[in-house]
């Protein structure tokens, strides 16, 4: 076992010149944060919309939801990633797809990650707004209608204030997934921060350095989402409910 | 454009695809079901142990597992398992470790973390009377998880589990990163060699698409007969 540490790796500069390896983690994990975040806004935006399409009492909208959810779940994550970055400007009109492609750089690889984490993770959340929705009492339906409240009111002033309360849990957990998948972007071309410390790695050979290092970052990010959404749980609870948690699988 | 959508390259390379690719993918997924289950079930007998440090241990390595992404992972082991295997065998220099051992053991070492949480899951949802009753009958902690608890939890556990499985089957996609010809790699490495990108990578797609679809089919007809034998 001939292992040389150098822990004083992180101040060296890199073999491009453009800083100091630290330098190079802290720029992948601000594309793994910049990925996470926007892919999330997709994700939250089409994921509610699809969730309460399932719980909608048309036939067609809960068949399109599911329809949705079961594709994007059953395609693993990184063929989904390849499907965006190869085949998707195929697909589309040839004028559209050469100017995807030739996109500048960070943004040719950076917009199809996203596009590919937000509509994967959408049904996901989808998943939780449909179970949330569903964990409610039928009463507060029917209460909404007897109010003489339409269906869309019903939904944006009785059923989803509550619903988002009850699965703010496996929503966080949602968030930190968003957050490990992206490092799944690195296959197309993304410098995130697993990226980054394959980088390091490559051009330094400190090989357990680099990635003591992208784990304890993704360790602490971690660690302040959970005590963030604690906060806004403890912000945003109403009081005498408390949310039954709903079951989040996979990873 | 789909007009040029060449079906018989799919087909000329079929033959390749599933002999190569899907059997390593199917072969590392069964393995590391086993390997995965076992070394999850002790994970969570650490966590629920009643000995401090064993609890904290099982507990951080869970934790950690599952605040790391798996793509990490994989690199981590792909450099460590060399490493661990010198101090092993005490050899000066790093073992050389194959492609495919190193990915049965980063994933068996990384599932093993999803299905601790399963089966502790599993052995809490088992009344505590039971554990009672086997010491009550003279059963040491052994005879008690083994004969009494486990058989049940597992039972109880075997749905979510089997799904779990499903979700491991397509996260085996990303061996890819250290150039593995797996299902994905095998169409990735035919798709590059004759540029026929999207045939491939929509093929792959579908191929995991309906293998999934299937078994979460089997998942849920399993979970409705057990629930009428219980």
């Amino acid at each position: 076992m001939h292992y040389h540490w150098n822990w004083k790796i992180f101040w060296d500069m890199t073999p491009e010149g453009t800083g100091t390896y630290l330098h190079t983690l802290l720029v992948g994990l601000m594309w793994t944060l910049a990925t996470a975040l926007s892919a999330w806004i997709i994700a939250l935006v089409l994921g509610s919309i699809l969730g309460v399409m399932r719980t909608a009492p048309q036939r067609w909208a809960s068949a399109i939801g599911n329809a949705y959810v079961e594709i994007f779940r059953n395609v693993p994550l990184l063929v989904q990633m390849f499907l965006w970055y190869f085949v998707m400007p195929e697909l589309l009109p040839a004028s559209l797809g050469t100017a995807i492609k030739q996109m500048p750089p960070p943004w040719a690889s950076f917009v199809p990650a996203v596009l590919c984490l937000g509509s994967f993770t959408a049904a996901r959340v989808a998943e939780q707004v449909r179970a949330g929705v569903q964990a409610l009492p039928s009463g507060q339906r029917m209460a909404g209608t007897a109010l003489g409240l339409t269906l869309p009111q019903t939904y944006r002033y009785v059923l989803l204030p509550m619903t988002f309360r009850i699965i703010l849990p496996p929503l966080t957990s949602e968030f930190l997934n968003i957050i490990k998948n992206s490092s799944v972007a690195l296959t197309i071309g993304v410098v995130e921060l697993t990226a980054a410390a394959r980088a390091m790695q490559e051009y330094s050979f400190q090989v357990f350095e680099a990635f003591t290092a992208a784990t304890v970052i993704y360790i602490v990010v971690n660690i302040l989402v959970v005590f963030a959404m604690r906060w806004v749980e403890r912000r945003v609870a109403v009081p005498g409910f408390i949310g039954p948690a709903v079951q989040a699988g996979g990873h | 454009m789909l007009g040029h959508f060449d079906y018989k390259e799919i087909l000329d390379n079929l033959p390749y695809l599933m002999k190569v690719g899907m059997t390593f993918t199917l072969t590392l997924t069964v393995l590391v079901v086993v390997g995965g289950v076992i070394f999850g079930t002790i994970l969570a007998l650490m966590r629920l142990s009643s000995i401090k440090p064993i609890s904290i241990f099982a507990t951080t390595y869970i934790n950690l597992m599952r605040s790391v992404p798996l793509v990490l992972v994989i690199f981590w082991f792909y450099f460590l398992v060399p490493y661990i295997g010198a101090w092993i065998t005490g050899a000066s220099q790093p073992v050389k470790v194959g492609a495919f051992l190193s990915s049965v053991i980063t994933f068996t070492m990384f599932e093993a973390a999803y299905y601790a949480e399963i089966m502790r899951a599993g052995i809490q949802s088992i009344p505590r009377g039971q554990f009672w009753a086997g010491y009550a009958l003279g059963l040491n902690y052994w005879q008690t998880m083994g004969r009494i608890v486990l058989p049940q939890a597992f039972r109880n556990m075997v749905p979510i589990l089997l799904t779990q499985t499903i979700v491991m089957f397509q996260d085996t996609s990303l061996v890819y990163v250290l150039s593995i010809t797996d299902f994905l790699g095998a169409a990735s490495k035919v798709a590059e060699r004759d540029g026929r990108l999207v045939e491939m990578y929509l093929f792959v797609a579908v191929v995991y698409f309906v293998m999934c679809v299937a078994g979460s089919f089997l998942v849920r007809r399993l979970q409705r007969r057990i629930a009428i034998i219980r």
